[in-house]
């Protein structure tokens, strides 16, 4: 298995933004394209997107590496509209046996997998450009996050390479012993299960000892806790939230303006 | 400051009927570097733990009292530091300047004061890296001195070491001893379980011995318990200096037939093109320092991995019809039954709930007769067993397990990666005993290994990789 | 236990199974949303639970209130960041999802952690995340045809997968002796 969460160091003028405002201007954003369900909107998120994604530090390139699984998920809800979509009005395009595909099942698949992509681009870019370390640094400084908490799922979240590297591991142990699917999608299911408990039990084995060294450095001594690293909240970062809040507004006053608007709930 | 009293102290952990350690009475006085030995299960690794206050009152029984400086250790914990054996379960944070300030942000101590303090315990540990390096970025030495500069930077009265090189290969086993030598004040008192003795012997100044059904059996100058001791300790599985082990054995008859060759083998940023060949009835030890592809290579011999480059052919006597294709193309059964890989940790390769249906998970895919499940269960002193469950053995019996699951679907060739590391010395004796057994039973058997006594004790040739 | 303050082998624990499933989460996305994609929606709902299996080995393993809750967020933040094919909307899903199974347990006040709790438990969260994805995702299709069947299946896969699935996975961990620090690790027989 290779993850692929490589970090972009950069030092773009919205790569830097404090990684709290980065989440919270992520999910405004996301909210906000949540809300419709017609095409323009997020098609509109998506080309602001894309012009914003410089900034951010983080080219095309890595962003459809990182992106690609975006549109297996993209082919299944376009599949299962076409399928289950109520709306059958507006002329038939073509029709897949008892199934009559209408100009009006199209548009609102299109709407869909246009919102997809519109909500899955946010938190490529939030968690391409924002540093684990950083982001646990400002959920306790800047959001008050409990920091037993935040830095304690920190330190679970270091061990991920070391899962990777486990479950490659354990695949090949599997072999050895003799275990393998064959082709077999019932044994294959049973063989991922399998590898998927004995992941399971070297990672618990591997947090309780984690935990008990934290401890044995003062994590649980009840002592406040200083902080070796700063992180601000600048008033550029309340620029950018500002920034953010003013880009939804906008998309939304040109999809209501446009009569295209139409809410989710209600 | 950091003097240690224990009287009459014991431990059960919740769920346990056995106490993990039991009537221990000590006084350490400050300043003492003390070395704690015990046969396997004897409770140090719990006594440790007990000092440095991390045995909550909810997860087990206490009885007795142990103190540092007259507090109860679990008052005194800031006056403790412990380095235990994992490098990768003790570093919290991902770059090395901060995995040192962890502690000292937990103590509270303010930022002005506190990067210096770090500057200071990664300089007195030898570790010239930059503050952002990634910990993962670091060798295994390397590491484990960084888990001790988190310690030091903290200024224990009391370091605890919880067999520190255990994990290590044994280049950086003496990166972290030389560590230990420089950074260690002689104001610190000193506590360490280590299970290889004669590289930390110098280091120490008393050897405490606790039995394994609890209580303190010697303590001493390191010359004189070895001297009075030295063998029921060595018969307890512990490694002596000094104490003689079994002759070497070479194999009884000249080498039959190749069974697998590699044939410039190589992968890319793992292994350099490499040959070699294995014989019926040779034992051929892999040698060569860490990160030049030894496990890879046992990887690909074990058809588990397939080449980048060159190839691993398997001979007709090895392969029988399906010498055509490359291991790393055979059915999982198939390969079983012809090449057994042992791996490093042999938890990787459980895969039952019971040591019995371990055994029996080989035979089974084969189809073949399960008696030699117990053959083995017996062979491998593992009878007692049967019932448990593979994960909650010891070191040493998972090992034994590993190795047992390998031999049930009887291959003829043994492939197994550094089998003897961290074993204590009976285990290692009977290992060295069973493969120079399966050797001149005519198996192949391929060692990668660091050990330097199995090179001696069993290969009956060597291979050394290159960087 | 009546001590609900959270160790620090708590925290650290609940956290790392939420990894781990994010990490898994990761592989079976892959696989959910690639071959699976054969079976069409509704009746591919019938592999749902999985998504909500850390939602209720985290309660059951933890037993402390908000464990449901931090190791579904866990999972659901991990495997956004690295990149799931759902996105963003997780960061809300997640939560949401987590607030379902840990409404059973605490209606439960904390104390039952059987068979029919932890089942009872991936039923809600299905649910919960069977409305979420019904509202926002497929508001156009019909409730006949396509809402009430995912609901429906979507809830009975959550209940034998996450609920059942998540207590017979305690078991088998209980059993290799990883648990012993927590309290569904002493349920075990002394030995």
């Amino acid at each position: 298995m290779t993850l692929s969460a490589v970090m972009v160091r950069s030092s773009a003028p919205l790569a830097r933004r404090n990684p709290v405002a980065k989440l919270v201007a992520a999910t405004v954003f996301a909210v906000g394209v949540l809300a419709t369900l017609d095409p323009l909107t997020p098609a509109l998120a998506i080309a602001a997107e894309l012009v914003l994604l410089p900034l951010f530090g983080v080219g095309y390139g890595t962003l459809l590496r990182r992106g690609w699984p975006l549109l297996l998920s993209v082919f299944g809800v376009v599949l299962t509209t076409i399928l289950f979509g109520a709306n059958r009005d507006g002329a038939s395009v073509f029709a897949v046996g008892p199934i009559d595909v209408t100009t009006g099942v199209l548009t609102v698949a299109l709407g869909l997998a246009l919102r997809l992509v519109a909500l899955a681009l946010p938190g490529i870019m939030v968690f391409a450009t924002t540093d684990p370390t950083d982001l646990a640094d400002a959920l306790v400084q800047n959001a008050r996050a409990p920091a037993r908490f935040a830095i304690g799922t920190l330190a679970a979240f270091r061990l991920v390479p070391l899962l990777g590297q486990e479950w490659q591991a354990l695949r090949m142990a599997r072999r050895a012993r003799g275990v393998d699917a064959g082709g077999n999608p019932v044994a294959a299911a049973r063989l991922f299960a399998g590898t998927v408990f004995a992941l399971l039990v070297g990672a618990i084995r591997r947090g309780t000892r984690l935990a008990t060294a934290m401890d044995a450095r003062g994590f649980d001594s009840g002592t406040p806790r200083t902080h070796a690293r700063e992180q601000t909240f600048t008033r550029a970062d309340w620029l950018f939230l500002v920034g953010a809040v003013l880009l939804t507004a906008a998309i939304l006053t040109v999809s209501i303006a446009t009569g295209t608007f139409r809410p989710v709930l209600g | 400051m950091g003097a240690v009293e224990l009287r009459g102290f014991g431990w059960r952990h919740a769920g346990r009927k056995a106490w993990a350690v039991r009537g221990v009475d000590l006084s350490i006085e400050r300043g003492e570097r003390v070395l704690l030995l015990g046969p396997s299960g004897a409770g140090k690794s719990t006594l440790l733990a007990a000092l440095a206050g991390l045995l909550a009152d909810d997860s087990g029984e206490r009885e007795g009292t142990a103190e540092i400086d007259g507090l109860d250790t679990r008052k005194a914990r800031e006056r403790v530091g412990i380095v235990f054996q994992d490098p990768a379960t003790q570093l919290v944070m991902s770059r090395v300047g901060d995995d040192v300030a962890f502690g000292l942000e937990n103590r509270g101590v303010p930022r002005a004061e506190l990067w210096p303090r770090v500057a200071d315990a990664l300089d007195a540990v030898g570790l010239t890296h930059p503050l952002d390096r990634p910990t993962h970025a670091l060798s295994g030495g390397e590491q484990q001195r960084l888990a001790l500069a988190g310690v030091l930077a903290l200024r224990p009265d009391l370091l605890l070491l919880d067999e520190p090189t255990a994990n290590l290969d044994p280049a950086g086993a003496s990166l972290v001893r030389s560590s230990l030598n420089a950074a260690v004040s002689r104001e610190t008192t000193v506590i360490m379980v280590e299970h290889r003795l004669a590289e930390v012997v110098p280091f120490v100044d008393r050897v405490v011995v606790l039995a394994a059904g609890g209580g303190v059996v010697a303590s001493g100058p390191p010359a004189r318990v070895f001297g009075e001791h030295g063998a029921a300790l060595a018969a307890d599985g512990i490694w002596v200096p000094g104490q003689p082990l079994p002759a070497p054995r070479r194999a009884t008859a000249a080498p039959g037939e190749v069974l697998v060759t590699a044939d410039r083998v190589a992968l890319a940023q793992r292994l350099a093109p490499t040959d070699l060949s294995v014989r019926a009835g040779e034992a051929l030890a892999v040698l060569g320092p860490n990160g030049v592809g030894k496990s890879t290579l046992a990887l690909m011999l074990g058809g588990l991995l397939r080449p980048g480059a060159g190839r691993v052919v398997a001979s007709a006597v090895l392969a029988r019809d399906d010498a055509a294709r490359p291991p790393h193309r055979w059915r999982a059964a198939d390969l079983t039954a012809r090449i057994g890989s042992v791996f490093q940790n042999p938890e990787h390769q459980f895969v039952a709930s019971t040591v019995r249906a371990e055994l029996a998970v080989g035979p089974r895919r084969l189809g073949r007769p399960l008696a030699v499940v117990d053959e083995l269960l017996d062979r491998l002193h593992l009878d007692h067993l049967a019932r448990a469950n593979p994960y909650t053995l010891s070191g040493g019996e998972a090992r034994r397990l590993s190795v047992a699951t390998a031999l049930a679907s009887a291959p003829r060739l043994l492939v197994l990666d550094e089998p003897t590391f961290g074993q204590d010395r009976r285990t290692w004796v009977e290992l060295v005993a069973l493969l120079a057994d399966l050797r001149d039973e005519g198996h192949g058997v391929l060692a990668v290994t660091h050990d330097p006594a199995l090179v001696e004790a069993l290969a009956d040739r060597r291979l050394e990789l290159a960087p | 236990m009546s001590n609900n303050r959270w160790r620090t082998v708590d925290i650290v624990v609940a956290a790392v199974l939420g990894v781990a499933f994010g990490v898994v989460f990761w592989a079976w996305g892959l696989l959910y949303n690639g071959p699976a994609d054969a079976i069409p929606l509704p009746a591919r709902t019938l592999l749902y639970g999985v998504w909500l299996l850390p939602a209720v080995l985290g309660a059951l393993v933890i037993r402390k209130p908000g464990a449901a809750l931090f190791t579904e967020t866990v999972a659901a933040l991990v495997s956004v960041a690295f990149g799931t094919s759902w996105g963003w909307t997780l960061v809300l899903q997640g939560p949401l999802e987590g607030l379902g199974a840990e409404l059973v347990f605490a209606l439960f006040a904390y104390r039952v952690y059987r068979l029919p709790v932890a089942a009872l438990a991936g039923a809600v969260a299905g649910l919960v995340a069977a409305l979420y994805d019904v509202l926002y995702w497929y508001p156009g299709n019909s409730w006949a045809s396509f809402g009430v069947p995912y609901l429906a299946l979507t809830a009975a896969s959550s209940l034998v997968i996450a609920g059942g699935g998540g207590w017979l996975l305690t078991r088998a961990l209980v059993n290799t002796g990883v648990l012993d620090r927590f309290p569904a690790g002493r349920e075990r027989p002394a030995v």
